[in-house]
């Protein structure tokens, strides 16, 4: 059992935070408040509308990032929603999460003109806010019935992506779904302070709208569902299962109490109201160098933490963070430790901390230990040390490299089977990749279907 | 710091920059604030005869950029609806408090000889260094036969300045109206007449926008809208072509010139001095900011006047005046082209994509190896028409760089394609 307990987060506890706090902020509001009307004209007028536009060329979705903000800076944000939501239909999510710092903003060639790029994630926020507060019919119309149906394996960014261009294209889908909410990572994965006031369910629920798509929750592949029967019940399948296990750091003590995933975490908070009932230690250390680490560490912190030590085995330039990310935690208060590598967890009845070994690069750029160690104490340790598939699930589909192997049309070795999102090797493993993944999927089925 | 100070119709100036007719010049309060911001005079809001006009509610319509930043503003204001007394006395106390400030009387009146006269004279009496005739105002007082109603008859114009010319021995302005089809026709009846300088433009004759909503032309009077006069830099190329026409046309390029349309900053007041105007006005940018934008102006113009060298006003009047030529005079065989530097390139493409577009596809855009976009023009395709110049976000990005050539100048009426020519021959 673990002794951890919920914190008292003071105001003036949670105010140091970080950059758009507020007085009104409890450490789970918005770290980037939506944007007013004012400041939405006042930023869409700063894109210089640019042909070809290399944010566009950036985006895995290729959004018409131009022609959006433009229609925003003309009083049409929900024309500029609309255009945003056909190539990315899970567009919300994407202004929220993605790190937008290193995609579409990187390329902005405002970049270059004075060194501050166009805030699309802000803007792209603020047409799909606009148009999904108001009481309108779903704005895409499906496709004459093909009469097949389609099954889904997994309610996350990519298989609803494909549930909903396949219901488009006039295919009826059922999603299965292992949890009892969809969503998944943006349901289950994300920072709270990133996905306030529910956005994960209403965006689901407004991607329903379509009609067409049923999902069937608790439905586990492997355990209630099988790949056999659905390729036997239905016309195709995708299977969008993301990485549903953990990695380990094989160390003695790793099922301690108090000493947990990254993951599970954010998860747990996630599903916490309200927030503030969510335990956390009083010395948590975070191991890991990539956004769920800093995701982990800030909301640790955040939820009341006196110290996060995030630990990361090499430097800064080596994070998969993103530079804002990592700049995150540094204003939350994160004291950040490069360059060690976790050796043991110290536990006396209680968890007392972990010893790290100090680690460089040998001559020939192998990441080596230096013999040299330190102890951080820590009652809660969390696990950011990356994700994997769960290979037993998937039988009858080639895996290499620790993903489902498809071919360009998105097809795995097992015909008529699809899969894409972070179980595949595409690019990056982003909710907006995952978004990509699915439509295209979605388009290739469709085809499948028309010459099968 | 360059001595601003400046003559016009033998009025002496502290500085080339006067408050417009309108609002911002209705009353005493007024007035005397814009004289202690540093405006060299003012030019009254148009004073009628009693009893007053009565204005309605909702005045001004808009035309704003995607940034809510105004171009120009239409209003359906009339004249000064304060009674003939209140204003002359308050322009008596100006005069006498501010001794040293211009201040010139606007009027308007209907179309008879003795109306023009009498109030010409009462406004004189007040003290005032001049008269300015309002024949232009397009909405509301020329449905009553004053203001552009006036200004639109040649004959009427020469009448109006003549009547009173003789009631009084003070400078007489005539301000013209932009909406006729030829401004040099009521200038040289403004001469005829014998005016001492012409004021222009006036208000351009203009719907500004609809209510989408409720399908009425703003600004709204009740559910209903009318025409209004256009102002604000928007009319302001509209203005500087009118008064150049004055300055370079033989017959009329004796008049002085108050220069009046959308003169925002500096730059624009020593464009419209450089195309003819002894001194300008200003109304529209005072209402948008307030009368501290004559900071700007006097400084930036003294700023820039020390840079070129110039030491008073009169060494740029209508210093640009002899370049402004027909269309016929144009040398035909200068060419000029577009030259994109590449190191203060963004990668935008709006050159490329306006030129591919709209005009010779004289730009291509290429990738580069590295990485990125290389956008380069090709000079064959090139007729130097500087769209891309324009379009560029970046300045000093693209440059219009002339071609040399050993060809003689030569002009339309002197080419060899031309038919005309053809045809004397």
């Amino acid at each position: 059992m673990t002794t951890l307990q919920a914190k008292q987060v003071s105001k003036s506890g949670a105010v140091h935070g970080g950059a758009g706090h507020n007085d009104a902020d409890d450490g789970f509001s918005d770290l980037h408040p939506a944007y007013s009307t004012l400041q939405a004209m006042a930023e869409s007028n700063r894109c210089l509308y640019c042909y070809d536009a290399p944010c566009v060329t950036a985006c895995p979705t290729s959004i018409d990032i131009p022609g959006f903000i433009r229609k925003i800076s003309t009083g049409n944000p929900d024309g500029a929603a609309k255009t945003i939501l056909s190539a990315n239909i899970m567009g919300g999510t994407c202004a929220r999460a993605c790190p937008t710092e290193v995609l579409c903003e990187e390329a902005c060639v405002r970049n270059v003109a004075e060194d501050t790029a166009v805030e699309i994630g802000s803007l792209q926020r603020f047409a799909v806010d606009h148009l999904m507060a108001r009481d309108l019919p779903h704005p895409f119309k499906r496709a004459p019935k093909t009469g097949k149906t389609i099954a889904v394996v997994g309610a996350g960014p990519a298989g609803l992506s494909c549930a909903h261009r396949a219901a488009m294209l006039g295919h009826d889908v059922v999603v299965f779904e292992a949890k009892p909410k969809p969503g998944g990572l943006n349901e289950y994965g994300l920072a709270a302070y990133k996905m306030t006031e529910d956005f994960a369910q209403r965006e689901v629920e407004f991607l329903m709208g379509i009609g067409g798509i049923e999902i069937e929750y608790n439905k586990a592949l492997g355990k209630d569902i099988n790949l056999a029967d659905l390729k036997a019940k239905y016309d195709a399948v995708f299977v969008g299962v993301g990485l549903g296990a953990t990695n380990d750091l094989g160390l003695k003590g790793e099922d301690f109490p108090g000493v947990d995933d990254a993951i599970s975490f954010i998860e747990k908070l996630r599903q916490t109201e309200p927030k503030s009932d969510m335990p956390v230690g009083d010395k948590v250390i975070v191991i890991g160098g990539g956004n769920t680490a800093i995701d982990a560490a800030v909301q640790a912190k955040r939820l009341g933490a006196e110290e996060v030590t995030l630990v990361y085995r090499r430097g800064p330039e080596n994070m998969s963070a993103t530079e804002f990310e990592q700049d995150l935690a540094k204003t939350n208060g994160v004291v950040v430790r490069y360059w060690a590598k976790p050796v043991a967890i110290k536990a006396n009845g209680k968890l007392m901390g972990m010893e790290f070994e100090k680690t460089e690069l040998d001559a020939s750029g192998k990441l080596v230990g230096t013999g040299e160690t330190f102890d951080v104490q820590a009652d809660q340790i969390l696990k950011a040390i990356g994700q994997k598939i769960k290979t037993d699930d998937l039988a009858g589909m080639e895996i290499t490299g620790g993903k489902i192997v498809v071919d360009e049309t998105y097809q795995t070795t097992a015909p008529g089977v699809f899969a894409g999102g972070d179980c595949i090797k595409s690019g990056e493993d982003l909710t907006v990749q995952s978004v990509e993944d699915g439509k295209q999927a979605a388009i290739a089925i469709d085809a499948f279907l028309k010459t099968a | 710091m360059a001595d601003l100070s400046c003559k016009i119709a033998g009025i002496d100036s502290l500085n080339p920059f006067w408050l417009a007719s309108a609002p911002p010049t209705d009353k005493k309060y007024n007035v005397v604030r814009a004289f202690e911001a540093g405006w060299g005079g003012v030019v009254w809001k148009t004073l009628g005869i009693d009893p007053p006009v009565v204005n309605v509610s909702s005045r001004y319509g808009a035309h704003h950029d995607q940034n809510r930043r105004l171009l120009g503003i239409n209003n359906i204001e009339l004249i000064s609806d304060r009674p003939l007394e209140t204003n002359l006395q308050e322009i008596r106390e100006c005069r006498v408090e501010y001794p040293d400030h211009v201040i010139i009387g606007s009027m308007m009146a209907p179309i008879e000889e003795r109306a023009w006269k009498d109030l010409a004279q009462q406004i004189a009496e007040s003290g005032v260094h001049g008269l300015e005739l309002n024949l232009g105002c397009p909405h509301g007082m020329c449905e009553r036969g004053m203001g552009s109603a006036i200004g639109q008859v040649p004959e009427m114009v020469e009448q109006v300045t003549r009547w009173v010319k003789d009631a009084v021995d003070i400078p007489v302005f005539t301000k013209l109206t932009p909406n006729i089809t030829n401004i040099l026709w009521s200038a040289e009846a403004a001469l005829k007449g014998g005016a001492d300088a012409v004021s222009l433009i006036n208000t351009v004759n203009s719907i500004i926008s609809v209510d989408i909503d409720n399908m009425v032309p703003e600004p709204v009077v009740d559910g209903k809208g009318t025409h209004g006069g256009y102002c604000g830099s928007a009319v302001k190329p509209i203005a500087l072509n009118m008064v150049a026409e004055i300055a370079r046309t033989p017959e009329t390029r004796d008049l002085e010139i108050s220069g009046i349309g959308g003169i925002t900053t500096w730059k624009d007041a020593v464009e419209f001095m450089s195309l003819g105007s002894n001194a300008v006005q200003v109304c529209t940018a005072a209402m948008i900011y307030g009368f501290r934008v004559v900071d700007d102006l006097i400084d930036g113009m003294s700023q820039w006047m020390d840079d070129k060298g110039y030491t008073s006003v009169e060494q740029f009047t209508r210093a640009a005046v002899p370049q402004v030529s027909d269309w016929n005079e144009l040398n035909m065989n200068f060419d000029t082209k577009a030259v994109i530097n590449p190191d203060n390139c963004i990668e935008c493409g709006r050159c490329h994509i306006a030129c591919e577009d709209t005009s010779h596809q004289a730009i291509t855009m290429t990738d580069k190896p590295e990485g990125g976009r290389l956008f380069e023009v090709v000079d064959e395709e090139c007729v130097g028409c500087n769209l891309c110049y324009h379009i560029c976000p970046v300045p000093d990005c693209i440059t219009m760089e002339p071609v040399k050539t050993d060809k003689p100048p030569m002009t339309w009426p002197e080419h060899p394609l031309n038919p005309m020519r053809m045809a004397a021959e």
